[in-house]
């Protein structure tokens, strides 16, 4: 883009050690500048991680909101999928049911709590719930536009080869929408993991949401709060990088830029 | 060949159009695309349509292959009405025909899921040889050039053994060095294994030098204006005379200027 | 068939309903509430003035948040895009903060702004940041090569080109990051005031339940969240419309 001449490979990891090390210092000099009692410096994050690890209850909360997330998001799939691919095959589906999804998508799945806790009580299940909220609509979403956006070329053929319609659906159009509904699920995911950590501080006593919140509640320890903020953020980017690696496949490949 | 501008309907006739006309509806509005088509096309032809860009080259293609319905009149193949679109007539596109996420062997075998594995096996095999894609068995159309993909699309119609083979505009996308060798790929896929071919394009040289008959039609709405055979025998040469002297009478039937 | 395509719908919704009624019908004593119920809690709030005063508080602090990181995101976005070193340095840091939810953020936003609207400003202004930074980098990525070459071709000047190759070729994509990026303002703003003020729709929410279980404000709650939420979104689809951005979407 920039008309300076093509970065090196070193720089590749030079910068962002720069970027961060500057940060770091900025944060480090900013807190003993303020002489700030209660917000955290970078070393005592450090040990505050250290000290997290070394807790069990830092496992056990990291496994809670995964479980959760894997729950809620698996339901979402399952769910959604083949809904979203109904809509994007059926107009008249699509018709029926898109106003009252654009309706329920704007509600925050926070909002759904009180409603939640009637239904499912307190603890994981209304957790969970929220998760399955937060993933289904962008996984319909994805999946009714994949399919309504497959290109008629193929639909064509798939037709000039004799196919029937369902085995038009299978063959041709569900091949061909695989890479947006990878992105769909990715995001998707993506979202879970913002609402499972929503979700936990205020409808739940585990996971990392309550980790956060509780730090701060019982002591306010700024220094674990921070510290599990970061164990979040580590851990929203390797879901999402694992999720990547599956848009790698050759067979998905084609629909992606590289 | 034939020198006769049209051939007795009876023998041979493999595809028969009768006074077919097409109307689109477009905001209320009827917008006649083909009128009043008749075409008989012999077994084994090679045939090609041209005419003006917009013209309802694409439309009659469609309607031959049964992708679009005449709204009067018919189309029958070996006496029977066209309805709809069937493996015994394959259509090959000009772009993204093939499918992305099958390999070149995926493409090839996709209509043969009714044969056994061995016999899949083997077809697949032989239509990678006779356009001549050995080595890229495995490879993605992603892999592949333009001209490499028209190819495949071609292997994959007719690894199925349609008696029809409709190509709109498959070279289309091409640069122009390619484009001359996908010809002569092409008459030697057609010699070697003889079907009859309806092919669509807005080049005059391509129809000169591919079609046993060229047909041409006026622009939109589309009647047929014109047939021309051309009697020369392949291989042609495309220097000679009779070449030239077709080439010119075909330009001028389309109505295009002598000279740029 | 135009009026079955909006029959269809209506229809839906009008069985939805009325499934909504009998379920409610058939449990009497619990705690939630039918559409009827809920249709008189929104006459209550209108009464009592609170509708739109709360709708006004969670519309103003949205619009807060949503335009300072609008400000700050976007230019700051089309930098980090253009200069990749620019990019290798910051992206990594912004992959890490992206995942954590803003509503992590409210120890951190409690304890820099206190209880009230400026912390739930920070959390939107969070929220929205990172998704218009990342709209932003992703725009110049995709801006065809070609408009550079001919913007330098032509030999334009640095503002210049910003103003007259640079923006107009991004204007599609940011017009759309910026309607996503509303949507989770909504979100957001709906989940900040269920936490950390007293005031604005997701307040009500936990107000309602917690002084007094009245689970019909709750669900009315709801319901003016959604629509407030898809109108917000149907507004920012017409303003796609514009003419001079419209280049940047198919023909429809």
């Amino acid at each position: 883009m920039s008309t300076l001449r093509k970065p090196a490979t070193w720089e590749k990891f030079f910068w962002p050690i720069l970027a961060a090390a500057l940060l770091l210092a900025i944060w480090h000099y900013s807190v003993i500048w303020t002489a700030t009692k209660v917000f955290p410096s970078p070393l005592s994050v450090e040990k505050g991680l250290v000290e997290l690890a070394h807790k069990h209850v830092l496992w056990a909360d990291i496994i809670d909101s995964l479980r959760r997330v894997a729950i809620g998001f698996g339901l979402a799939a399952i769910v959604g999928i083949p809904f979203g691919l109904a809509l994007g095959w059926f107009p008249s589906l699509h018709q029926i049911f898109n106003p009252v999804l654009q309706l329920l998508r704007p509600i925050s799945p926070i909002a759904w709590i009180p409603v939640a806790i009637i239904f499912f009580g307190i603890g994981d299940k209304p957790a969970t719930f929220l998760v399955f909220l937060g993933a289904f609509f962008p996984i319909v979403v994805a999946c009714a536009s994949g399919v309504s956006t497959v290109p008629s070329v193929y639909r064509r053929a798939g037709r000039n080869f004799g196919l029937s319609p369902a085995q038009i659906l299978v063959r041709v159009v569900f091949p061909a929408a695989l890479p947006q509904i990878l992105i769909g699920l990715r995001i998707a995911l993506g979202i879970a993991w913002l609402v499972v950590v929503a979700g936990e501080m205020i409808a739940v006593d585990s996971g990392l949401g309550f980790l956060v919140i509780d730090s701060r509640n019982s002591g306010k320890r700024y220094d674990l709060v921070v510290a599990a903020m970061l164990i979040i953020g580590v851990i929203g980017l390797a879901l999402d990088l694992l999720f990547r690696q599956i848009e790698k496949i050759r067979s998905v490949r084609w629909g992606f830029r590289s | 060949m034939s020198t006769q501008a049209s051939p007795p309907s009876t023998s041979g006739v493999k595809l028969q159009m009768d006074h077919v006309r097409k109307t689109f509806e477009r905001d209320g509005k009827s917008i006649s695309v083909l009128e009043d088509i008749n075409l008989d096309v012999r077994n084994g032809e090679f045939i090609c349509l041209v005419g003006p860009s917009g013209c309802g080259k694409s439309t009659m293609l469609n309607v031959m292959g049964g992708f679009l319905s005449p709204t009067s009149g018919s189309v029958a193949i070996d006496g029977e009405t066209v309805q709809g679109p069937d493996p015994r007539r394959i259509l090959v596109f000009q772009e993204r025909g093939v499918f992305p996420w099958l390999t070149v062997e995926g493409n090839i075998g996709f209509g043969l899921s009714k044969l056994s594995d061995a016999e899949r096996k083997q077809r697949t095999a032989h239509y990678v040889q006779l356009v001549r894609l050995q080595g890229f068995e495995h490879s993605y159309p992603s892999d592949l050039s333009g001209g490499m993909k028209q190819r495949l699309q071609v292997a994959r119609a007719l690894a199925v053994n349609p008696d029809i083979l409709y190509l709109d505009e498959p070279f289309g996308a091409l640069d122009s060095v390619t484009r001359f060798i996908m010809r002569g790929e092409l008459l030697r896929i057609w010699q070697t294994e003889r079907r009859t071919i309806i092919f669509v394009t807005h080049d005059i040289d391509e129809a000169v030098q591919l079609a046993d008959r060229v047909v041409v039609l006026s622009s939109r709405p589309a009647k047929i204006q014109d047939v021309l055979t051309i009697d020369i025998e392949h291989p042609r040469n495309l220097s000679s005379p009779r070449y030239l002297e077709l080439r010119d009478q075909l330009a001028q039937k389309i109505g295009l200027a002598y000279s740029v | 068939m135009n009026w079955l395509a909006r029959l269809r719908p209506v229809a839906f919704i009008a069985v939805l309903l009325i499934i909504w009624q009998v379920a409610i019908d058939r449990h009497p004593g619990q705690l939630l509430p039918g559409p009827w119920q809920t249709l008189r809690g929104i006459g209550d709030l209108l009464q009592h003035g609170l509708l739109f005063k709360y709708i006004v508080a969670s519309l103003f602090r949205v619009t807060w948040g949503f335009l300072l990181a609008a400000v700050i995101a976007i230019p700051l976005g089309l930098t980090i895009g253009w200069y990749s070193r620019a990019e290798m340095a910051f992206n990594p840091l912004v992959q890490i903060f992206r995942p954590i939810s803003p509503l992590a953020w409210i120890p951190i936003a409690i304890l820099w702004f206190g209880v009230g609207d400026l912390s739930s400003i920070f959390l939107i202004f969070i929220g929205c940041f990172f998704s218009l930074l990342l709209t932003a980098m992703s725009a110049v990525h995709n801006i065809p090569d070609v408009y550079i070459d001919v913007g330098r071709n032509f030999g334009l000047s640095t503002p210049n080109f910003i103003y007259r190759v640079l923006y107009p070729a991004v204007a599609p994509q940011l017009i759309v990051g910026l309607r996503i990026t509303l949507g989770i303002a909504w979100l957001v703003v709906v989940a900040a005031e269920m936490i950390a003020v007293n005031s604005g729709l997701g307040f009500l929410i936990v107000d309602a339940r917690n002084a007094g279980n009245r689970y019909d404000l709750v669900v009315a709650a709801m319901v003016i969240i959604g629509i407030i939420g898809l109108l917000l979104d149907l507004a920012m689809r017409s303003l796609e419309q514009v003419k001079s951005f419209r280049w940047g979407f198919p023909e429809n």
